[in-house]
């Protein structure tokens, strides 16, 4: 069943043109992992479905229906169908482990403090940090940090869960414990879009890839296609260089 | 005699002490009002807020103190208004211009992943600004803000200039009577009021040193 469908999405900043016209779609729980060169367009394309930027131009769709950017309000309902989690993890450094994952189910009234609660914990046991309820932010190593991020965003439970390269602010020792938290997601019929560089994880664990160059979809497919077959010189090149070095 | 002097300082204490705290108490929030202006999207709100602060922190506090008192008289006729009154009006728009300049300090100094992970949360712009960014600005601004309101404690003197019976004024008048300790006395209160604050602020801040950020 058909989640999400993104049409001729357009964005520029200033002169640039960052996507220069992005379509594509996807079932529900299906896995996408976008791939490509740093200022390609990727993180931008994350941003405009979680209305961090508004596009120029295009339409998003979920389940059917077209979000459009007009109030404030519609811009936040929006908002909801989504999940970010962020490079650099932004969690509130004021709120205990605990209370940054039930802050906006509080401030949402989604459900009894009980419940919230409850889901909180059931979440940071999902991810592993259920000990670490009462620390704060600072305490916590970077993969940690990420964990409790990955659960904050969970709490909300987004109809898709998107990722802005999870991992690229870790120490390499880090990644793993982040990326086998998202790999477990899998399992659960959580539908996700994935921006990242860890070409390998993405193999893994994408149901597609996606291969963003220049603001466009260079090539879409299954992670066997892109990876082992790929069509275009553009991304025979990038798979290459990934590979090697 | 001794105990005339002290009671007559301790009364005039009083009158500084309701200088200090009224000025506080309309300042803190007026600054609040001021550094959203300054900050506003709407560029002749935004323009006028700079221009206003410019003004205000641009010119003696004892000019805009006898502005306040004698101008309404001397420019339009009207009856002179009430001395201790014209001395908050004349603190609290000046601190508050002060003080909306560390705010907006602060709010800036927020990196801008905060606002972002309140709106991907579904947060309204009230409650990322309550509940996620105002207390990250208190701990930022806390050691500029103690400074500014330990300096309101020694400006109350210049409520003097309009003949506001506050601690420098009552010291001052004992010198009539031939007596000069008074005066110097007077610095011992300053001391120990702004020796407390300094105890109070360092608690606060020291409270708010459970998280980093």
């Amino acid at each position: 069943m058909e989640i999400l469908n993104v049409q001729n999405l357009k964005k520029c900043f200033g002169k640039t043109d960052v996507l220069k016209g992005i379509s594509f779609s996807l079932n529900a729980g299906e896995i996408l992992a976008v791939i490509g060169s740093s200022g390609g367009g990727k993180s931008t394309l994350l941003r405009c479905l979680n209305f961090l930027e508004i596009p120029d131009s295009g339409s998003i769709s979920v389940n059917g229906k077209v979000l459009s950017a007009g109030s404030e309000d519609e811009i936040r309902e929006n908002r909801l169908h989504f999940g970010l989690v962020f490079q650099n993890f932004n969690l509130f450094p004021q709120y205990s482990v605990l209370e940054n994952v039930t802050l906006a189910p509080t401030l949402l009234h989604r459900g009894s403090a009980q419940e919230i609660r409850e889901n909180a914990q059931r979440l940071l046991q999902q991810v592993g940090l259920v000990h670490k309820a009462d620390a704060y932010p600072y305490q916590l190593s970077g993969g940690q940090q990420q964990r409790v991020a990955i659960a904050r965003a969970l709490a909300l439970d987004p109809e898709i869960l998107c990722f802005d390269e999870p991992t690229s602010a870790l120490d390499p020792e880090l990644t793993g414990e982040v990326l086998r938290v998202i790999q477990n997601l899998k399992g659960e019929e959580n539908t996700m879009i994935i921006v990242t560089h860890e070409m390998e994880f993405a193999r893994r664990v994408a149901d597609r890839v996606m291969f963003v160059a220049d603001g466009r979809i260079e090539e879409i497919g299954t992670p066997e296609e892109i990876f082992e077959h790929p069509q275009s010189e553009k991304t025979k090149t990038f798979i290459h260089s990934a590979q090697t070095f | 005699m001794l105990a005339q002097v002290t009671n007559e300082l301790l009364s005039g204490f009083w009158v500084t002490i309701e200088i200090f705290l009224l000025t506080l108490v309309f300042s803190l929030p007026l600054g609040l009002v001021v550094c959203f202006g300054t900050m506003s999207r709407f560029a002749p709100l935004r323009c006028l807020s700079r221009g206003f602060v410019w003004v205000i922190r641009g010119t003696p506090l004892m000019l805009q103190l006898i502005v306040i008192f004698y101008g309404p008289g001397l420019l339009f006729g009207l009856p002179s208004g009430d001395r201790f009154w014209s001395v908050i009006i004349a603190f609290s728009i000046n601190y508050a211009c002060y003080f909306s300049e560390i705010y907006r300090g602060g709010i800036e100094s927020i990196p801008q992943g905060q606002y972002e992970a309140g709106q991907v949360l579904g947060m309204t712009k009230q409650q990322i600004f309550f509940k996620v960014i105002f207390l990250q600005v208190v701990k930022r601004i806390i050691a500029p803000m103690s400074n500014e309101i330990i300096t309101l404690v020694k400006d109350t003197s210049l409520a003097r200039i309009i003949g506001v019976y506050e601690l420098i004024y009552v010291g001052q008048s004992f010198i009539r009577k031939g007596l000069i300790y008074p005066l110097f006395c007077t610095g011992i209160f300053y001391l120990v009021f702004s020796g407390l604050l300094t105890l109070l602020l360092g608690r606060l801040e020291k409270k708010l040193g459970y998280f980093k950020g």
